[in-house]
This record gives structure tokens, sequence and C-alpha cells, in this order.
């Protein structure tokens, strides 16, 4: 199928360059554990392009859900309609989260360190925040038992913090070796896909580090929106720019 | 048995003021009737429990009922906040709000644990997060036979627990389809329960996947669009506009009073509610 655009609407978003980018990064027959918002659409974008069989597991307790649009929310009827079963919470987080079927949990946050570490908790004092955020839902344990974690979010200074102020959910923890010894099953963050580029851990300290730049964004722009003195890869790469078919096929998706 | 009464008759009957309240329904079935009701009878220092305390929650809280909430998410989902939860948790309005915070995980071990009949649950849970230096009820545990470091979380025992279902039949036995989040668990888990029903039906739908013999009930009543805005499944579907409507609704104090007199508190009971939310036409319904 070839798509053809008109030449305004071919310029995507930053919000959709990062949604194709962090689609291609699953692979056919994954089975992966969505949050809501753009890790879900994420997550149907690529069982639309590349992995039409990727098993989208939904906390709500829906495995093999195969949503026409992205749900507004996590447990909408036409997750239960298109899923393979249903299960119960308490069987979804036991059965299948922490036994280790699921094989990547994509997590989005408020804020995240170095580390890959999470924030959902609270922004300011736990006894007195300054913003109350929505708190762990299935987070901590995400982070805990998937075979690994694609963490989706916004590149600001305010989001990629120097320190966390509440750890919800542990990626790298203090980095070095410091996450295999809290006996976690999963190997943690693999990748943090943001507005401006690519972040991968470093195999030796867990620390991110800027590994690709979108197309059109620059290093300064990255140190910039990042809290913490940002590392650049020597390898750093330009992601490819979303092709008209994957344009075409999220515009299809989200009714943009 | 159960008892099939009206869902005021069930409130009045089964939920006191100081009581630990459940109300559960993961997105799908919200009982949102019964927490109407829970208002409109004017409940006080209520101690909520639920995964996630969406909308529903956000009415009890601002409406003043609440003294403490257990929980493992407070949002609107897919919209953003809830602003009368965190009104009560930043500004103490309309009064202080105690918190206990967990895991869905962790809330899940702990309704399980209710139903079973045990102390506490087990996982592998919250290592290295920063929730447990912040609430009592985590516990490291070691595991007996093979010295695994494991996470323990006390079972949940709601003195009421409310749902709403599909259907009950005549003899009070309920059955509900579609998302079934830890409705079972936490009606299993509770000294009483009240369940709200689409429709009292003769035969219960082969549909049904989870079952609750009317023994382990305590009061069913027949609330049709009982969970509205949530759903039901092969009944209505969620209304989204009203999820997104909640946003400027409660935002400010003034227009979330405003709402909750209009159309809870001054409404004889949720038909009504409904009719008015119907005739004013702000939201599908």
């Amino acid at each position: 199928m070839t798509a053809t655009l008109d030449p305004p609407s071919t310029k995507a978003t930053t919000d959709e360059i990062m949604t194709v980018v962090a689609a291609r990064e699953l692979k056919d027959g994954v089975v992966c554990f969505v949050g809501i918002g753009l890790p879900s659409t994420a997550a149907n974008l690529a069982r639309h392009m590349h992995a039409p069989n990727a098993v989208l597991i939904y906390e709500s307790g829906t495995i093999g859900a195969k949503p026409t649009r992205p749900p507004l929310s996590i447990g909408d009827g036409e997750l239960a309609d298109t899923a393979d079963c249903v299960v119960s919470v308490p069987e979804i987080f036991s059965y299948w989260l922490q036994a280790g079927r699921v094989d990547v949990g994509f997590l989005g946050a408020a804020q995240l360190d170095r580390y890959g570490n999470i924030n959902t908790t609270v922004v300011g004092d736990y006894d007195h925040p300054k913003v109350r955020l929505p708190g762990a839902g299935g987070a901590p344990e995400i982070a805990a038992s998937a075979k690994q974690t694609f963490l989706l979010l916004r590149q600001t200074p305010r989001a990629f913090v120097e320190q966390l102020d509440f750890r919800t959910s542990v990626g790298n923890a203090e980095g070095g070796s410091s996450r295999s010894s809290l006996g976690m099953t999963g190997a943690g963050p693999a990748v943090v896909i943001t507005d401006i580029g690519v972040l991968r851990p470093d195999p030796q300290t867990g620390e991110f580090v800027l590994t690709a730049l979108h197309p059109g964004r620059t290093v300064d722009e990255a140190v910039a929106a990042t809290g913490w003195p940002l590392r650049v890869s020597d390898d750093l790469t330009v992601t490819g720019p979303p092709t008209a078919e994957e344009i075409s096929a999220l515009r299809a998706l989200t009714g943009a | 048995m159960a008892e099939i009464m009206s869902l005021s008759e069930a409130v009045t009957a089964n939920v006191n003021d100081g009581d630990t309240v459940a109300l559960e329904g993961f997105t799908h079935l919200i009982p949102f009737a019964a927490g109407h009701e829970i208002i409109r009878q004017g409940r006080k220092d209520l101690t909520l429990v639920r995964m996630t305390p969406d909308v529903v929650y956000d009415q009890l809280i601002g409406a003043g009922c609440a003294r403490k909430l257990v929980f493992s998410w407070g949002g609107n989902p897919g919209v953003g906040s809830l602003h009368r939860f965190r009104d009560a948790v930043e500004h103490d309005w309309p009064s202080a709000l105690e918190i206990e915070e967990h895991s869905h995980a962790g809330m899940a071990a702990r309704y399980v644990a209710g139903a079973s009949g045990l102390p506490f649950g087990v996982l592998r849970g919250y290592v290295g997060t920063d929730l447990p230096k912040h609430t009592d009820t985590i516990a490291a545990i070691t595991c007996p036979f093979t010295g695994e470091q494991l996470t323990a979380v006390p079972a949940l025992r709601p003195d009421v627990t409310v749902i709403h279902a599909q259907q009950a039949d005549r003899h009070g036995n309920v059955g509900l389809w579609g998302i079934r989040g830890v409705q079972k668990e936490a009606v299993m888990s509770a000294q009483r329960s009240i369940v709200t029903v689409e429709e009292i039906v003769d035969e219960l739908n082969p549909r049904v996947t989870v079952m609750l013999p009317s023994w382990v009930v305590t009061a069913v009543a027949e609330v049709p669009s009982g969970a509205h805005p949530s759903y039901a499944h092969g009944y209505y579907e969620r209304d989204n506009a009203f999820y997104q409507a909640w946003e400027d609704i409660s935002r400010e104090r003034d227009s979330f009073d405003a709402w909750i007199d209009r159309h809870i508190r001054n409404t004889r009971d949720f038909s009504e509610h409904l009719a008015l939310v119907r005739e004013e036409g702000v939201v599908m319904a």
C-alpha cells in the first residue's frame, strides 16, 4: 500500500515521531504489557505495521486485545471484545506478569532519572506535595518483572531530573549492579524514547546515554532538556523519519 | 441469601459512618449509583478502599464522605487528574484525607488474602521503591523454603463491598461478564456486600463468567444504568464525554459543590439523576 498525503499533513508532529519510533522497537510476536496513552498508541501502531502477532496485555485483564482505535481507558469494552481472553486483575498481575510471561512493559512517567528510575507519585514532598500524581498503578511490578521495559516520555528539565521526588518504580536503581542485587526477575529499562531522541543504558554503569536524535533535533536541545549532565554516545545516530505508511496508519488509528 | 431491596434501603442497612467501604469495578461496572446514594445519605468518616479511585471516589471525597483512602492509582483515566482527590491531599479540602498507598499488584494480593481467609498476601513487589517508606502495610518477608526475599501485604477485609453487575436472578444470584477486575475477591473479602444490577432476570445470561451465589451476597438492588458514566458490557458503552466533562466540573470547589448539590443531593435517586443529566444534554447518557 502506498499512502499519498498532501504536503502540509506529511509533516509529523513530535508526538507522532515519538510514537512511530517507539512502535519500531516492538518486534513481531512480542508479549507487551501496555500502559494507556502514547504507549498504547505505539503498541497498536506496531500491531498494524510490522508486528501483527504482537500480544497486547492491558492491566484490566485483557490478553491479546486488538482494538481498532486506541482506547481512552485501559478497560474500554472494545479491549474485552477483541481479546483472546479476559482474566481477573489478581490473575493478570500474578500468573502473567509476576510469573515472567511478559516480554516488554511499556511505561510512561512524570519524572525519570539518569538510571531510568521513574516517579508517578508526587512532585515535592510526599506529605505536603506540590502536585499529587495518580500513583503507582501497575508500574512498580511491571518495572520489576517484565523481561525488559521501554519508557516513553517527553524530554523536559521538569521530567528528566537529577533527583526523583519519589521513586515509584525501579529502573537501574543506583546504577552498576545495584538493580540485580534487588533480586528482580526482569532486566529493567532497555530504552527511553522521547520527543527529541532515543536514550539507551551504558552496559557498565546503567546510566542512560543519548544514542539517537530524531531528524532536525540537536544535541544542544537534548542537553538543555535534561536535568543531569547528559552523556552523548560516540556513535550518535539519527532515527529514520516516519514513513508515509507509518504516519497514515497512525492517523487512521488516532483519527487525527 | 441475598435480600432484594431498593438501593436506598441497601445503603441504609449496610453502610455506616466510619465503615471501611470498598467500591470496586476496574473501569467497567463501576458502582456509581451506589456511590451517589452514599453521598445522598450523608455518610461520613469512611475509609474508602479501591484500586483505581476515579471519578466516583472524586465525588465521595469532595462531598466529605471520606476520612481515609486505601488505593493504588488515583486519576481520571485517559483525561488527567482527580481534582477533588488532589485538593484533599494537597490542601485538606473539604477535610484532611489520610492515604494508604499501594501498587495494583499489592492491592490485588490484599483482596485475594482477604477472600481466602489469610492474614496476608505475598508478592514480588515494592522492592527498591519509596512506597514502603510511607506505607506501613508493606513488609519484607523471607520465604521459609527458598530463603528468597519477598513482600507481604495484609489482607483487606472491608466492612462492606459494593459492586455493580449486569444481572441477578430472583434468588439474588449475581452474574457478570466482560472485564471482571477484582470484584469477586472484593465481595468475598468483605463482611457485607451490596450488588447493584442492570436487571433482575428469571435466568442469568449464558455469557456470565463471574458468578456470585446468593448466599455470599447481602443485598441486591436493581438500578438500570447504575454504572453510568462507566459501562456495562452488553448494555451500554462508557460515556467518555462525561469523563472529559468531569475535568471542568471538578476543577473548582464551587462548580463541584454546585454539581453535587444539583445532581446528587437534590435528586431523589439515580434514575432522577440520569434524567437530569440527559435533560441537560451536557453529556451523553
